[in-house]
Order: C-alpha cells, then sequence, then structure tokens
C-alpha cells in the first residue's frame, strides 16, 4: 500500500475548493441525525495498540471519509464499526461505539446482526465465484429477502450504475468483470440487502481513473439513501466526495512504539482548507512523508 | 551449439550460443528413465495379470463378473466374481457415506471454528489417523470393534430401525456393517485432511465479503467456502473411495468372508481385495488361483475408472473456475 506522495499539493487544494463550490452547504452539526457516536475507542491487535482514544460522530446521509498515512489505523477504525475484527483471533477494543444509541461493541450484541444493517465493501474487489445475478440474489435469499427477487437485483444493480453493462449477461461469471465492475457490482451487492450504513475501505484504491469516478459519483446519488464512511489514502477523493473529514495519524510513544490517533475531524472544505491542527494541515499539502 | 564458437564471435556476440550443460543432461536422462520405467511397469502388471486370469477367463468368460458361487470342491469347482464384487461396493460406497460428512465436518471445525491452540494438535492427529497401517486398523476392528458393534449397536439399530431391510437380524460381529466402520475409520482422515487444506485456500477476502453482508458463519461456508473448493473435495471424496475400493486387509479380517448378495447389513460378505488376501495361499486349483486373478483385474479395471472419474471430476471443476477467471 504506497501512500500518495505530495506531487499534487496544489490541485489536492484546488480540486478541494473547487467541489467544494458545487457542495450543498452543511447545515450545523447539532441539526444533523447522528448513525455512530465513538468514545475513547482504543482497538489493540495482540500487545500493539492500533488506535487509541478515536472520539467522533457519523451523521446520517453524509460521506464521512478517513483520511491519512498508512498505519494510521483507519482499515482498523471501520472495521471496528461492523464488528469485522472479530474475525481476528487477537483483537480487543475498549471505549464505546454506539448505534443510533446502542453500544455494538458489547458481547451481548450479534455481530451477524451488526453486519446486517451495516454493509461493508472491501479494497479489492471480491466478487463470489458465481454468476453476476447470483452475486447480488445469494446475500438476498440467504437473508430470506426472497419476493420480488429479479426486481430487487435490478434495483440494486441500476443503483450501482452497473445494470446497463450487465443486463445482456446476467448469467455471465461475476469474475468476467472489469475491475471497476466487479467493485461496483459489490457495491450492488452489499445494499440490495437493504443496509443503513455502508463501510468502503478503500474501494477505489485497487481501479482506475475513470472506474473510480463512476464510484464517485455513486456515492454522490446514493447518499441520500444512505450513509457512508470512506477509508481512503487518496486525499482528492476525500475532498471530492466527502461531507466529513477525519485525519488520522500515528503517534509515536517514547519506546518507539505507534499507534493511531484522531488528529482533527470536521467539515471537509475546513479540513482541506482551513485545517485548524498543524498535522492535518501538513498532510494535506503534502508536507508530510 | 558449442562453447568455441562463443569465444570466437565474442567480441560481436555479447552472449554465447546455446549449450548442453551435463547437469541437465543427467536431470533428463535419470527423469526420462523414471518415466518410461513407471509406464513398463504398470504395462507389464496389466500383462502380468491378464495372461493369469487367462485359464479362468477361458472357463467361465464375461459371466464370471456377475456369478454369486465360489466352490473349490474338485469335480464341482466354479468361481464366479457377483458377491466380491456387490461386498465391495457395498462396503465402499457405505463408508464413502459415513465418512464425508464427518470428514467434512472434521475439516470446517479444523480450518474454520477451531481455535488457534486446538487447530495444530488435532490437525496432526487426524494426519496420523491416515498412517496408520491398515492390518492395525483390521486387527483392532476384530478384537475392539466388532464385539462393541455385535453386542451393542447392531441390536439397537436393528431394533429400532429393524424395518429397514438394510438392519436385518444380527448375530455375527464379523459382518458387512463392521467392514464399513472399518473403512470409514481408514478414509476419514484423507478426505478430512484433504478437504482443510482445500478450505484454508478459500481467500479470506471473499469469506469477509459474505460475512461483511451480515450472513451467519455456516451461510458463508455453505454459500462461498464449500462451492468454492467443491470440485477439490469431490476429488477427495473419490480418493477416499479409491482406498475403500482396493483395501484388502482390513476389510478381509472383519467381513466374515461370506458369499452372497443380500441387504443385510449385519450379515457376512467379502470383497474383492478380500478374497484375493484370504484365499490366494492356500487356493487348491489352478483355476481357483487363476479366479483369484480374475478378481484382482476386475480390481485394476473398477480403480481404474474410479480413478478416471475423479481426474474428469476436478478438471471439471478447474474448467469452471477457469472459465470465471
Amino acid at each position: 500500500m504506497s501512500e500518495m506522495k505530495g506531487e499534487s499539493v496544489s490541485s489536492t487544494i484546488e480540486a478541494a475548493v473547487r467541489v467544494e463550490t458545487k457542495r450543498q452547504p452543511l447545515p450545523p452539526r447539532e441539526r444533523l441525525q447522528q448513525v455512530f457516536d465513538i468514545r475513547d475507542l482504543t482497538a489493540i491487535y495482540g500487545s500493539k495498540p492500533a488506535l487509541k482514544d478515536v472520539s467522533m460522530e457519523v451523521y446520517k446521509n453524509l460521506v464521512t471519509a478517513v483520511i491519512g498515512p498508512s498505519g494510521c489505523g483507519k482499515s482498523t477504525f471501520i472495521r471496528c464499526l461492523n464488528r469485522m475484527n472479530d474475525l481476528v483471533p487477537s483483537f480487543r477494543q475498549t471505549g464505546t461505539i454506539r448505534y443510533h444509541g446502542q453500544d455494538i461493541s458489547g458481547r451481548d450484541v450479534d455481530p451477524v446482526a451488526v453486519r446486517r444493517t451495516i454493509g461493508m465493501v472491501f479494497q479489492r474487489p471480491n466478487p463470489f465465484p458465481k454468476s453476476i445475478h447470483d452475486n447480488v440474489a445469494w446475500g438476498l435469499k440467504v437473508l430470506g429477502m426472497k419476493d420480488n427477487l429479479s426486481d430487487r437485483v435490478e434495483r440494486a444493480l441500476t443503483q450501482a450504475a452497473l445494470w446497463d453493462e450487465v443486463k445482456d449477461r446476467l448469467k455471465a461469471s461475476a469474475l468476467s468483470l472489469s475491475g471497476g465492475q466487479q467493485q461496483r457490482l459489490c457495491i450492488a451487492r452489499a445494499i440490495a440487502v437493504e443496509p443503513d450504513v455502508v463501510l468502503m475501505d478503500e474501494p477505489a484504491s485497487a481501479l482506475d481513473p475513470i472506474a473510480t469516478q463512476a464510484i464517485e459519483q455513486l456515492l454522490h446519488e446514493l447518499k441520500g439513501q444512505y450513509s457512508f464512511v470512506i477509508v481512503t489514502h487518496n486525499m482528492q477523493q476525500a475532498a471530492r466526495v466527502a461531507d466529513m473529514t477525519a485525519f488520522f495519524s500515528i503517534s509515536r510513544g517514547e519506546e518507539g512504539e505507534r499507534w493511531g490517533e484522531l488528529i482533527e475531524y470536521d467539515a471537509t472544505e475546513k479540513i482541506f482548507t482551513a485545517p485548524s491542527d498543524r498535522r492535518t494541515e501538513d498532510y494535506v499539502t503534502g508536507r508530510f512523508g | 551449439m558449442t562453447s568455441l564458437d562463443a569465444t570466437t564471435d565474442a567480441a560481436r556476440r555479447p552472449f554465447p550460443g546455446r549449450r548442453a550443460r551435463f547437469g541437465d543432461l543427467i536431470l533428463q536422462g535419470t527423469a526420462g528413465i523414471a518415466a518410461v520405467g513407471a509406464l513398463v511397469l504398470v504395462g507389464l502388471i496389466v500383462w502380468k495379470i491378464a495372461s493369469g486370469a487367462r485359464p479362468a477367463l477361458h472357463a467361465f468368460g464375461l459371466p464370471f463378473v456377475w456369478h454369486v458361487v465360489w466352490n473349490p470342491v474338485h469335480g464341482r469347482e466354479a468361481y464366479g466374481a457377483g458377491s466380491f464384487l456387490f461386498g465391495t461396493a457395498v462396503t465402499s460406497i457405505g463408508a464413502l457415506l459415513l465418512a464425508t460428512p464427518i470428514a467434512l465436518g472434521v475439516a470446517l471445525f479444523l480450518s474454520e471454528l477451531a481455535p488457534g491452540w486446538i487447530r495444530g494438535p488435532v490437525t496432526a492427529l487426524v494426519e496420523t489417523l491416515a498412517a496408520i497401517p491398515s492390518v492395525v486398523i483390521g486387527l483392532w476392528g476384530i478384537l475392539v470393534l466388532a464385539p462393541i458393534l455385535r453386542d451393542h449397536v447392531d441390536p439397537a439399530l436393528h431394533s429400532t430401525i429393524g424395518f429397514i431391510p438394510l438392519f436385518g437380524p444380527s448375530s455375527y460381529g464379523s459382518n458387512v456393517f463392521t467392514g464399513i466402520v472399518v473403512l470409514t475409520i481408514m478414509i476419514l482422515p484423507i478426505i478430512a485432511s484433504i478437504s482443510r487444506e482445500l478450505f484454508l485456500t478459500v481467500p479470506q477476502e471473499l469469506k469477509e465479503g459474505a460475512l461483511g453482508l451480515g450472513v451467519t458463519r455456516w451461510e458463508m461456508v455453505r454459500g462461498v467456502v464449500f462451492p468454492y473448493a467443491g470440485g477439490g473435495v469431490a476429488a477427495a471424496m473419490i480418493l477416499g473411495f479409491g482406498r475403500a475400493v482396493g483395501e484388502a486387509i482390513a476389510v478381509a479380517l472383519v467381513l466374515g468372508d461370506g458369499l452372497g448378495i443380500h441387504l443385510n447389513l449385519f450379515d457376512t460378505g467379502q470383497t474383492l481385495g478380500g478374497k484375493i488376501a484370504l484365499n490366494y495361499q492356500g487356493s487348491g486349483s489352478g483355476l481357483e488361483t487363476s479366479s483369484l486373478i480374475y478378481l484382482a483385474l476386475i480390481l485394476l479395471v473398477f480403480s481404474i475408472l474410479v480413478n478416471l472419474l475423479a481426474q474428469l471430476i476436478v478438471r471439471r471443476a478447474a474448467r469452471r473456475k477457469g472459465l470465471a477467471a
């Protein structure tokens, strides 16, 4: 995973400003509805802390971007939000993650039910080795949403801006699609089961610019129905798609230990044009690393 | 071609010409001889068995394959493979049916569910089970397993589901059912350890993709792990089946050397391999010996067919995946 260097500092800022001018102004935060309320989240793999004391809120029907250098714990962070880290045997976490008021990090909460409501799209496109149709239909069938199956599949593929490209070959293998199409299929698969939140872990990092653009366009169109949290190492992308941006960075302890930390969380425009923390400014202007 | 050219042309040609290297020659020679040797060996075996079986082939012809008779009494000699072919099929299929679900369960447990500290030791144990010589399992079967089955399991099955003809009255500890259980124990570790490795090859990304939709572990296994590993698991099953078909000593000890075609699993039986192992030493006449070799010929053909089937399935699965990729 290579981080982008500062070769495009000015274009970053320009892009941010350009997008800003098109963006609807955000209502004041207290008028926004909270989806997640995260308090003092600390995540540990084995004995190594990956994240320390993260506190932030995620708001409904917005795109929230998580940016930061490699190893700052941004993937760990969003994998906490749908209990994906449960699959890692040595993983532990402390703090609370309230989803509409309920703490979902407790042992008594069913992670399967959490993931059912909070969907995920992964870094590398990971379609199942099934047909295009079955990739979307499988989750629907397993989860008992069998009524109007073909309508649901069509709707999900349409929402993911893939329908026109695949409607004539729904029985073809999903693996015959291009990388960008595969990723949009994975998005269709995730939204077909009607989650409330969709988490995206660097969804465009393995894609070419055109496929990336298609996915960013899709985020704009879908955020009326879902709330998105998107991890990206691409700052222009955050500037283009996100309403709110959280900047994570790496902190170093006295004995050389490293962990990720939330440095600053604000409206995207503010993060990219007038950050209040020096470290954020260094990162978004490309002076960092 | 020679190194001489290369040195004289060195100024114009920076690379020397192609030349034969001693090590390569040796490798090619030994590997070639080994490959041809294997072919010759298989050919010799087939030829030897076919020629040994010729007197019986002459005397009984093709009907030998399905005739249910084995009478070595001089003057009334008559032989047929029907009973043993049937016994082989019943014990092997029974063992496969019994072993497959358990083996898949073991494999799933070891690859998906078990905590790390259990995985290592249990995996090693399962693989050790596969390495136990079949004669030891056969001996254990006759000394330990057969009495237990005879005294407890067989009567219980007969009294509860005895209305199914398979579970008829039992009297001996050595019967078809004991043979099935012994074969199950033998092929279970093969299917389990191969399946475990196949399950481990399923990419973590695919599993996470499924779990991320909010499905349970079992639904993930059924929807993603099984389809992904399916062709390989089928091949593992056929490999286990092949071992069950070819097994001689262990089943010869526990089947009770019966003759006949019957549904009752609690009656005696015999397999092709078992009959050969039991009777070859003491076979009275040339015709009986030849008939035993005829049995071996049938076993050989049967095994080859099973093997071809396995390759076909694996290739079809691979092609499906290849098409997909």
